[in-house]
């Protein structure tokens, strides 16, 4: 049992964060997001690690030899698909910013607020 | 089996596929058709598994995997009366939306209705899924498609900021309902909600669940746009086009806090019920909070979607105190005050929609007095308006009056007056927009309301009647609903069984059914005096703050001045948070979510 996976999960939820927060440009928060979103792939593959287990493929491999839990990877990839919807539309919606307004700055687009 | 709890999932996102397949080779006058009959099937469907939830909990294993000696395999749909009941109401403002839209989206319509059958779709199956993370991808599918019909105006700046502030916002909610899942998952090996719940059961909540516990509710909560988490809303509903607010209004914003009473009831209550109160306190200050600031906010706009985004927040406040009453009638009061809502903000805001059509633009200030040639429209918004104070038996008066009683009965007698402060300003601004607008009373200018980027819809030939129609359909249920006899009992009923997680353990992992008796009297009780009361008192803040909002140069000068000095600064504070910058959204909602985390972690522990 090693904690290192949790503060690499950890690290990376809080550098995106730091980065989706400072960002003055649409392209790179889009990637901060993504460097979040890597923290929950980390934190999910952590959660089922165990040690001296094999992958959860039980062909010729004696009966009760331990293996990964199976469930976290297709949560991994569920995230990662979900992930490049969202990252996808905003990398979109970043090209129309760009398109309309000149500008990938997230604090310069269209001047809404209060 | 239920194979029938599949449908409200299976249909509109087939439905979508089926219309994105097959739109170019439908003839233009048959377009709009075939979303329309999916999204009414749907609702069909979702409404048939409300009326037999009601007798007994349906459970459906998708592809049979049954539980196994309590132990969850597969993944199961759990439908009781309040979440088939949001499916049905989802699946209604969806179906409303789309007639009102006949040829109101000129640009992509094809996209436009399979977004809007994804968006149902991830909705119901939200709303009916008995498993964390199931809910979870439920949850991100509505919120994609809630992102693009966002910004479904590419062509201007406004909804693309919009867009964007919800996508990142609302992702980064996402990413911290994940983190939680996982950490149940790690210390549970359970999904399932029931099978969560049972093993953190009998155990006090320790440090881990709490974490979890208090990220599943922030996620929750950037959702459905509480205090601290709620600034990307307006810039969203601003700009999304009318038929997509009503939605967003209605269900979307809901979705959440029904995710957050969901996950509470089935896997946390147990761990947490030695304090309770902890988690009580905290969610009833961020409720009264947001209903606060939501009505003040709203007071001070004067796009009038914007101005109806405002309201929407302050009237999810008001529900999420119902819900944090943790009791019966204060469950029951949230689900009624969301039944009525929905309907009455879905009017409202399709009114906005005729005025954009009508005179390019929904600026309260100029279209000062021009909305008097549409008399029919002009009444419904008013009437819509009034239904949202709560008057006795009128529009949300029987969900406030079940929320005050929770109130009351757990010694929270502070609540009623600030709710009902909180819904005469945010009422008192809407009214007095549909004043200046639609009888042209007040001056054409007030500095104190915040301009906002033009909107520049494209001239189109709409159908004004068909329109109004659904504006005036859409209000007049929202404002019957408090007098539907049996209605005040059978929600009652229905909250006390989501609230009861042993029948549901029960019923999902060892397929026990329990029966529930016949349905409830079908009568109306009359309203208390305390409820009366409360309608009136709000009336009266609704009155005054509109007048005010009208009329206020008419003050003496000398008071004037003076409520000018003080009150200024404040209102230049709170304007100035919300920045429209998803950066310092990001930054709220980091906030938010260390001071709840730190908060229950003081508080939670222990027995």
């Amino acid at each position: 049992m090693t904690y290192l996976p949790y503060a690499v999960a950890a690290w990376l939820f809080l550098v995106g964060l730091y980065g989706v927060v400072s960002s003055r440009n649409l392209i790179h928060l889009a990637l901060c997001l993504s460097v979040m979103q890597s923290a929950t792939y980390v934190l999910l593959l952590a959660v089922g690690y165990k040690n001296k287990a094999t992958a959860p493929i039980f062909r010729g491999i004696p009966v009760g030899h331990p293996a990964v839990d199976p469930v976290v990877q297709a949560l991994t990839l569920t995230d990662i698909v979900v992930s490049v919807t969202v990252v996808a539309l905003i990398l979109a919606l970043a090209l129309d910013v760009h398109k309309q307004g000149h500008t990938v700055d997230p604090d310069h687009i269209a001047g809404m607020s209060g | 089996m239920n194979a029938l709890l599949a449908f409200p999932v299976a249909l509109p996102l087939a439905g979508a596929a089926f219309i994105a397949l097959t739109d170019d080779s439908t003839p233009e006058e048959l377009k709009d058709i075939p979303a329309m009959l999916v999204a009414a099937a749907t609702t069909t469907i979702s409404t048939i598994i409300l009326i037999r939830s009601e007798r007994v909990t349906l459970v459906h294993w998708f592809g049979g995997w049954q539980p196994r000696h309590g132990l969850a395999i597969g993944i199961g749909f759990v439908a009781e009366p309040i979440g088939a009941g949001m499916a049905a109401l989802a699946g209604l403002l969806v179906t409303g939306a789309l007639v009102f839209s006949w040829h109101y989206m000129e640009e992509a319509p094809r996209l436009y209705r399979v977004l809007m059958l994804v968006f149902l779709g991830g909705m119901s199956g939200f709303a009916l899924s008995g498993d964390l993370f199931n809910m979870f991808v439920w949850f991100e599918l509505m919120g994609v498609a809630a992102y693009a019909l966002a910004g479904y105006m590419v062509e201007e700046l406004g909804p693309l900021q919009g867009a964007l502030n919800f996508a990142i916002t609302n992702s980064i909610g996402a990413f911290m309902i994940l983190f939680g899942v996982a950490l149940l998952y790690g210390r549970t090996g359970a999904l399932n909600l029931a099978q969560i719940g049972r093993t953190l059961a009998g155990h006090p909540a320790d440090g881990l669940v709490i974490v979890a516990f208090a990220l599943l509710a922030s996620g929750f909560l950037v959702k459905s746009a509480l205090v601290p988490f709620h600034l990307w809303l307006a810039d969203a509903y601003a700009v999304a086009p009318a038929p997509v607010c009503v939605v967003f209004a209605g269900a979307m914003s809901e979705v959440g806090l029904f995710g957050l009473a969901r996950i509470y009831w089935t896997v946390f209550e147990p761990s947490f019920a030695p304090n309770a109160s902890a988690v009580r306190d905290v969610l009833l200050v961020v409720g009264i909070s947001t209903a606060l600031v939501g009505a003040v906010m709203a007071f001070l706009q004067r796009h009038l979607k914007r101005l109806l985004a405002y309201t929407v927040i302050s009237h999810v406040g008001v529900t999420l105190c119902g819900i944090a009453l943790l009791n019966g009638s204060g469950l029951a009061g949230a689900a009624n005050l969301v039944l009525s809502h929905g309907f009455l903000k879905a009017g409202l805001f399709l009114a906005c929609g005729v005025l954009l059509r009508e005179f390019r633009g929904v600026d309260e200030l100029n279209l000062h007095g021009r909305g008097r040639r549409l008399p029919v429209l002009g009444t419904a918004f008013a009437v819509g308006a009034f239904g949202l104070i709560g008057l006795p038996y009128v529009g949300t008066f029987l969900g406030h009056s079940l929320l005050d009683e929770g109130a009351i009965q757990h010694g929270h007698a502070w609540l009623p007056p600030l709710i009902m402060v909180a819904a005469g300003v945010s009422t008192g601004a809407i009214l007095r927009a549909a004043a200046r607008v639609f009888a042209g009373w007040g001056p054409k200018r007030d500095p104190l309301l915040t301009p906002e980027p033009p909107e520049e819809p494209p001239e189109e030939e709409t159908n004004r009647v068909l329109m109004v129609t659904v504006v005036v359909l859409f209000v007049a249920v929202g404002i019957c609903l408090s007098a539907v006899p049996g209605l005040q009992d059978r929600t009652e009923h229905a909250a006390d069984r989501f609230r009861d997680r042993h029948a549901y353990v029960e019923r999902t992992l060892f397929g026990q059914a329990g029966t529930y008796g016949p349905s409830a009297p079908v009568v109306l009780h009359r309203a208390t005096g305390a409820s009366i009361g409360y309608g009136i008192g709000a009336t009266a803040i609704a009155l005054a703050t509109a007048l005010f909002g009208l009329f206020r140069q008419r003050i003496p000068a000398t008071i004037r001045s003076f409520g000018t000095r003080t009150l200024e600064p404040a209102v230049d504070g709170l304007k100035s948070v919300h920045t429209g910058i998803a950066g310092d959204y990001v930054m709220w909602i980091t906030v938010g979510t260390a001071v709840l985390g730190g908060v229950w972690a003081l508080t939670l522990r222990g027995p």
